[in-house]
């Protein structure tokens, strides 16, 4: 068992626990932190397959900016742990069995699958290094590269528009701001 | 490594993310949760596509075999950060109208 294979156990140990730990944690908070542990656990194993450039993007887009907009969502609602009400049993108890029921039915159909002779190699080859990517990106993939800058655009105007506050909020604020002070 | 260890990972992370869909009432943990399952398919993407780098060249070799599922991976990451400015301007506005974040207080539609 070589330095690879003991590494693969610890990042997929990690990034399930990390998962089960995210589900289950009572402050939402922590359960942000852990994410933050499961997606610096996958970034592990794209090093392992030696897809460079999409761990370093993993690492910067998702564990430090999705989760630090997460984290600011929560510090601005000041929400804690008992702000959700812990309502149905049955309805939990309904849901890690469904949960449960697709792990299965997904493992029983791909046990069988003829998979056992593919080999994913790790350590080596050079189509995740950001040379090769960026040729094959700007070469055959420079359309859908190109609308997804139209997509940032249209995500950006719809965040502006949604967190606007309607005129009537505004006036109120304005009233109680006279009113008040 | 086997492909198919890998795609177990994935298989069990995405039910844990399903899992947690289903059972949490908190909009934004809900949220988190499809995140988790979007980096257990991104896992299996970037898998596959080393998968298909040593197939493809086993004979000749062949430098780009396999690179569409990393770019698919790249594409999946930037929808994605688009879906979460967009998702989480949407859970603040409820939060705004409601004060509190529980899904259960969403179901007025249906009255």
């Amino acid at each position: 068992m070589g330095t690879t294979q003991i590494l693969f156990w610890f990042l997929s140990i990690l990034a399930i626990l990390g998962a089960i730990l995210v589900v289950t944690s009572k402050n939402p908070v922590h359960s942000v932190l852990w994410l933050i542990v499961v997606f610096v656990a996958i970034s592990g194993h794209y090093i392992l397959l030696n897809a460079q450039f999409l761990a370093i993007v993993n690492l910067i887009v998702y564990a430090g900016a999705i989760m630090v907009l997460f984290l600011f969502v929560f510090m601005l609602m000041n929400l804690n742990s008992d702000t959700e009400p812990q309502k149905n049993r049955w309805l939990k108890i309904a849901g890690v069995v469904t949960g449960g029921a697709l792990l299965l039915v997904l493992v029983a159909a791909l046990k069988e699958a003829d998979l056992k002779t593919q080999v994913a190699e790790m350590g080596r080859g050079d189509i995740g290094l950001i040379n090769n990517l960026g040729m094959v990106l700007f070469h055959d993939y420079v359309v859908p590269f190109e609308i997804s800058s139209v997509l940032f655009l249209s995500a950006m105007v719809g965040v502006v528009v949604i967190g606007r506050k309607t005129p009537e909020e505004r006036t109120g604020a304005i009233g109680d701001q006279k009113y008040g002070g | 490594m086997p492909i198919n260890y890998y795609i177990f990972l994935a298989v069990a992370l995405f039910c844990i993310g399903v899992a947690g869909v289903l059972t949490r009432r908190n909009a934004i943990i809900i949220f988190m949760c499809i995140e988790l399952m979007l980096n257990a398919v991104n896992l299996l993407l970037v898998a596959f596509s080393k998968m298909h780098y040593h197939a493809l060249s086993a004979g000749a070799p062949n430098p780009n075999a396999g690179i569409d599922g990393q770019l698919f991976v790249f594409f999946i990451m930037v929808v994605a950060a688009a879906e979460v400015s967009v998702g989480l301007a949407i859970i603040v506005m409820m939060y705004r109208n409601t004060h509190s974040v529980d899904v259960n207080f969403l179901n007025r539609l249906k009255h």
